[in-house]
């Protein structure tokens, strides 16, 4: 069993990237698999520690540091050409029948290197012995792959379509405007960021009446202009939703000065004002808007302030149509004595502001 | 980054803080979705703004954030099947070290785009070694320590490590081992699964099960 001439055919069937190195440290046999990673030189005649670097143990310097590092798992690579990563393990052959060379036999295999080796040297399902998994492997990594690409796939349509989903969510669709969800969402996170902003509620007065007389179309056409209205007045960053039927809030990020808001209100206003032509009729709304700055509180909340400019809005329908008022804390104290002529002179298109 | 990346970072948040912290984390990393999905790649400005947030809402220093982290795939039940791969790499704490230079191209066979940082072990005694990490975001070495220190403790051994810091993208960890069996560790069982050995975790109430075979 000690004689490694005896030994060789059978290795190379069982262990075809085995070598057999001698006493001196130089290849006496490499395994056909082994010797097929370097066609053009033959690894016989070569010093092992020449051809491979071994990586691990560290300071292996000579035959009798191999010696040592029997049983161990060995990290090695080539030093010249593709520098593949080897495994090993290495067994010394003893000398205690017969006055022959020690050596030692060492059995390598690719590791994780194996993709690459694969690709690298063309190697076949006869190059591994029929005992080794390789090839299983292989198959695994393989089907594995196809699986996850599928899986990948439809990952990716599932995004899109969640993506869409979110941004239909988001979106009225009649008007292209964002919708009440969405503008709660912009609501936190303005609120969230601290920054000064302003909130504006828009209501559509006589809205209910054009819909009435003209039919749904030209309700629908009618708030499609109002939104391009909307869009047109103000900044590319404000957000503008339609949170109701009529109503509009609009969220103003960085922008608290009342000059600046009472013109932007006065100017959709004016402009919505203006009759809207649907067929060969005319449409003519007004609006009534309210507005409350984040910096009127200590700590602004979402719920508050749309409940305070709600109350902007019913002063200024109060004060009869086509009017915009700040929110001020006044107005949450009730004023009894005027409020039976609110239903007449604020809200002739027939919705209550109040209870939007 | 990898969405495997990022969701780590939120099932930390969520596992260790409750859910409400990581909703926290979500709004103020002004993220549009409320959960990463695992199998998505993200832009890597979104994994800084998100660790920026976690540290942020949970008012802690980045570098104990990420070894919280580190620590957190070693040693939490719902993250066991991150540390029986780890496990894959070696018997013995020594080489699971010198298995982390295999561990990129292992987890890229398991999922091929997944990008993990270059580890490579320098061995400079029996019981001295330093790690280079190679990263595109700065940190990572402190996620290596804290899973680092979580599995010498899995492995029964007593190692100390150091951040010895590093240059842009370059991060080093200084590994002393002071004894390799120090204490039993957790059981590793090559043909359990995951999930089985999270529920023996679980089922015992005790992260220290008793060790077999050795």
């Amino acid at each position: 069993m000690t004689d490694p001439d005896a030994m060789v055919p059978i290795l190379d069937v069982l262990c075809p990237m085995h070598l057999v190195i001698d006493a001196s440290g130089h290849i006496r046999h490499a395994g056909p698999t082994l010797q097929k990673l370097r066609p053009e030189s033959p690894l016989a005649g070569q010093r092992f520690l020449e051809l491979f670097e071994l990586r691990r143990p560290r300071n292996v310097r000579s035959m009798a540091d191999l010696l040592a590092s029997s049983r161990v798992k060995l990290h090695m690579r080539f030093r010249d050409g593709i520098q593949t990563a080897l495994k090993g393990v290495l067994m010394p052959l003893s000398t205690e029948c017969r006055e022959a060379p020690a050596g030692a036999v060492v059995n390598l295999s690719f590791g994780i290197s194996i993709l690459d080796a694969v690709r690298d040297y063309d190697l076949l399902a006869g190059d591994f012995p029929a005992t080794d998994l390789t090839i299983e492997m292989l198959y695994l990594v393989e089907a594995k792959s196809a699986a996850m690409a599928a899986s990948r796939k439809l990952n990716r349509q599932l995004q899109s379509a969640k993506v869409a989903a979110e941004e239909q969510a988001f979106t009225d669709t009649l008007t292209g405007l964002k919708n009440r969800r969405a503008m709660d969402h912009v609501l936190d996170r303005l609120i969230a960021g601290g920054r000064p902003f302003a909130l504006m509620h828009v209501d559509l007065d006589f809205f209910k009446a054009v819909n009435d007389t003209l039919g749904h179309a030209a309700g629908d056409h009618v708030l499609q202009q109002v939104a391009q209205i909307m869009v047109e007045q103000t900044r590319s960053g404000d957000t503008i939703a339609r949170v109701g039927g009529d109503e509009f809030v609009l969220l103003f990020d960085g922008l608290v000065d009342a000059r600046r808001l009472e013109s932007v209100a006065t100017r959709i206003i004016g402009e919505l004002e203006r009759p809207i032509p649907f067929g060969d009729q005319l449409a003519q709304i007004s609006a009534s808007a309210g507005t409350v700055l984040s910096l009127d509180y200590p700590r602004p909340e979402a719920a508050q302030m749309l409940a305070d400019a709600d109350l902007a809005l019913y002063a200024s329908k109060h004060k009869g149509r086509a009017q915009h008022s700040f929110f001020s804390p006044e107005m949450r104290d009730p004023a009894p004595a005027e409020n039976p002529s609110l239903g007449q002179a604020a809200d002739m298109g027939g919705e209550g502001a109040a209870a939007g | 980054m990898h969405g495997l990346v990022n969701r780590t970072i939120q099932q930390f948040v969520s596992d260790t803080y409750g859910a409400e912290r990581w909703s926290e984390v979500a709004l103020a990393a002004d993220l549009t979705f409320a959960e990463f999905e695992a199998m998505l790649v993200y832009e890597e400005a979104l994994t800084r703004r998100v660790l920026e947030a976690v540290c942020t809402v949970l008012d802690k220093p980045r570098a104990e954030v990420l070894e919280d982290i580190g620590t957190y795939l070693v040693s939490h039940p719902n993250a066991e099947a991150v540390r029986r791969l780890l496990r894959f790499g070696g018997e013995d704490f020594v080489e699971f070290l010198h298995s982390l230079d295999d561990l990129p191209d292992r987890a890229r066979l398991a999922v091929s785009d997944l990008e993990l940082p270059q580890l490579e072990l320098r061995e400079h005694a029996a019981d001295r070694f330093s790690l280079t990490v190679n990263a595109r975001i700065d940190g990572f070495g402190q996620v290596m320590i804290g899973m680092l220190r979580s599995l010498a403790d899995d492995y029964g051994a007593l190692a100390l490590l150091e951040h010895r810091g590093g240059q842009r993208g370059f991060e080093v960890v200084d590994i002393t081992l002071i004894e390799a069996g120090f204490a039993q560790g957790r059981s590793f069982d090559l043909g359990a699964t995951a999930d089985r050995a999270a529920e023996a975790t679980s089922a015992s109430g005790a992260l220290v099960a008793p060790g077999h075979g050795n």
